[in-house]
């Protein structure tokens, strides 16, 4: 960036959001004329080239929970698209928010549903898609339809209802729920941007992702990198529920140490045993010192997932906390790979023995060894998040354990 | 997401089946874990890179979770492994060339 003097006439009325206030600059429920007085147009739309690299540049990594890179999403389905026989391309912003601690995106979509569509509309004008859907569950369906309404260049959006499941936000569960009405993942040897909707190439893209794009393109890759670390750039929303004060939702920067976002929250951080980031699928860990980042290779970086954070008081006891998610994860398996339907009732059992203070030593290696058996095996990552829970568990209530194999739990309450 | 890279762990599945080599990398077994219902015929056929889990799932002994679903082949391994996606009573094999 140059320090030169700028003598450029001053933009009068929309500004680039400082800090890390961004998606919910334009107040709570904004609606369009409100969101261009905070934000400005979108400018002319770039070619898929441009916004490739605008967005390789930005380092912004998908806000759903798998991290992976905008970018490289992008490319790989403006590349499908090209060959004479290739068929347009499919994009789908993803609202269907599946796990139950996650509520970052309804108040997203009920807030700044304008900006979602900024992102929608200029994805799909780089991929020249020929549709455009957006998947939500019921009750954020009211606030997208009055935003698009609001606009002219967003009726050719399809809203589609998502089923209020666990799994309803995996990538292939989207598109086969598009498809076939059925909203179970599917095996794949090819990618959905290759193959996806009715084999078209297809970009699934979270609908907070979608909204800082819709910023990204407005006020560029540098301004997406002025808050967060280099490994993590920009901001992220999360969802904060546990042993708060109040459940809400944060927008913090990339690498932003855990218990500075606590004690925004409105928790004490020495009054939690552990923290579980990332939701049903992620990790419980003991905030002092970790720092939340998505691609952090430092040993105090722990993903945030899909941007959750449920904080565990020290009253209450996570292993049988850990029992209680891993029962429900068991339940909501699809039931269509083995090694899932059969080996995550095995592990929750095994987490329930423990919980509730079995005098078997055996148990800890026994959940271990079930972990390891089901990582990796099934046509979506539901065994492998399951098992990385459970182990995380073992580790992060190493005390516990131990208290619980000699019978007692010194835990005072135990939900 | 298929993010695995069956590369990534070569030398874990050197170490899971000593005195064989499968440094070939030339292909691998995926597994559609929708369709398999654990009738053990690639157990039988692959009996070196496959077990049954407790359920009677194939599971690739001592490979890391990424090498679980597409599992890495050696040369050595292409005929027995071409036999298994003939033979798979429940077509839930294919063979994916790298």
């Amino acid at each position: 960036m140059s320090t030169a003097p700028d003598t450029r006439p001053v933009e009068p009325v929309s500004a680039a959001p400082a800090g890390t206030h961004r998606l919910f600059a334009a107040g709570p429920a904004a609606d369009h004329g409100t969101h261009l007085r905070t934000y400005g147009p979108v400018p002319e739309s770039p070619d898929p080239s441009g916004l490739v690299r605008i967005l390789k540049e930005s380092g912004l990594t998908g806000r759903g929970g798998a991290a992976f890179p905008a970018w490289r999403k992008l490319e790989a389905t403006a590349s499908a698209r090209g060959g004479v026989f290739a068929p347009a391309p499919v994009v789908i912003a993803n609202g269907a928010e599946g796990e139950p601690l996650s509520f970052k995106d309804r108040v997203l979509l009920h807030n700044a549903p304008h900006l979602v569509l900024d992102g929608l509309l200029a994805v799909a004008r780089a991929l020249n898609a020929s549709r455009i859907h957006l998947h939500t569950t019921a009750g954020n369906i009211a606030p997208v339809e009055r935003a698009i309404a609001q606009r002219r260049d967003a009726r050719g959006i399809r809203i589609s209802e998502a089923e209020e499941s666990f799994l309803s936000g995996e990538a292939s569960a989207v598109v086969n729920a598009l498809h076939t009405g059925s909203a179970v993942p599917v095996d794949r040897v090819r990618r959905l941007s290759e193959d996806g909707l009715k084999g078209r190439p297809t970009l699934v893209q979270n609908v907070e992702t979608l909204a800082h794009i819709g910023l990204i393109a407005r006020f560029g890759a540098q301004w997406f990198r002025s808050a967060g670390t280099p490994h993590d750039p920009g901001t992220r929303l999360v969802s904060v529920s546990g042993d708060v004060p109040a459940e809400r939702v944060l927008e913090i920067a990339g690498g932003a140490r855990l218990d500075d976002v606590l004690r925004e929250a409105g928790a004490d951080p020495a009054s939690l045993s552990a923290v579980l980031v990332g939701g049903f699928h992620g990790r419980w860990v003991a905030p002092a010192g970790r720092r939340l980042s998505a691609a952090d290779p430092s040993m105090q970086a722990v993903p945030p997932g899909a941007g959750i954070l449920h904080a565990l008081g020290a009253h209450r006891c996570g292993l049988a906390e850990t029992a209680r998610i891993t029962s429900y994860l068991a339940g909501q398996s699809a039931r269509q790979c083995g090694p899932c339907m059969f080996g995550l009732p095995a592990l929750a059992s095994a987490m329930a023995r423990l919980a509730s203070g079995e005098d078997d030593p055996t148990l800890p290696a026994e959940l271990e060894r079930l972990g390891l058996s089901v990582a990796g095996r099934g046509s979506c990552h539901h065994p492998d998040g399951t098992a990385r829970l459970v182990g995380s568990a073992l580790e992060a209530f190493a005390a516990d354990v131990a208290h619980h194999l000699d019978g007692y739990c010194n835990r005072k309450a135990r939900p | 997401m298929t993010r695995n890279r069956a590369t990534r762990n070569r030398a874990t599945g050197n170490r899971a089946t000593p005195g064989t080599s499968r440094g070939g990398g030339s292909a691998t077994l995926h597994i559609d874990w929708t369709r398999c219902d654990g009738r053990g015929l690639c157990t039988e056929l692959l009996p070196d890179l496959l077990v049954r889990d407790d359920w009677g799932y194939p599971l690739a002994a001592g490979r890391p979770a990424g090498e679980q679903t597409n599992v890495p082949l050696g040369r050595e391994d292409l005929p027995a492994a071409g036999d298994a996606v003939a033979l798979c009573p429940r077509l839930a094999l294919s063979l994916r060339r790298r």
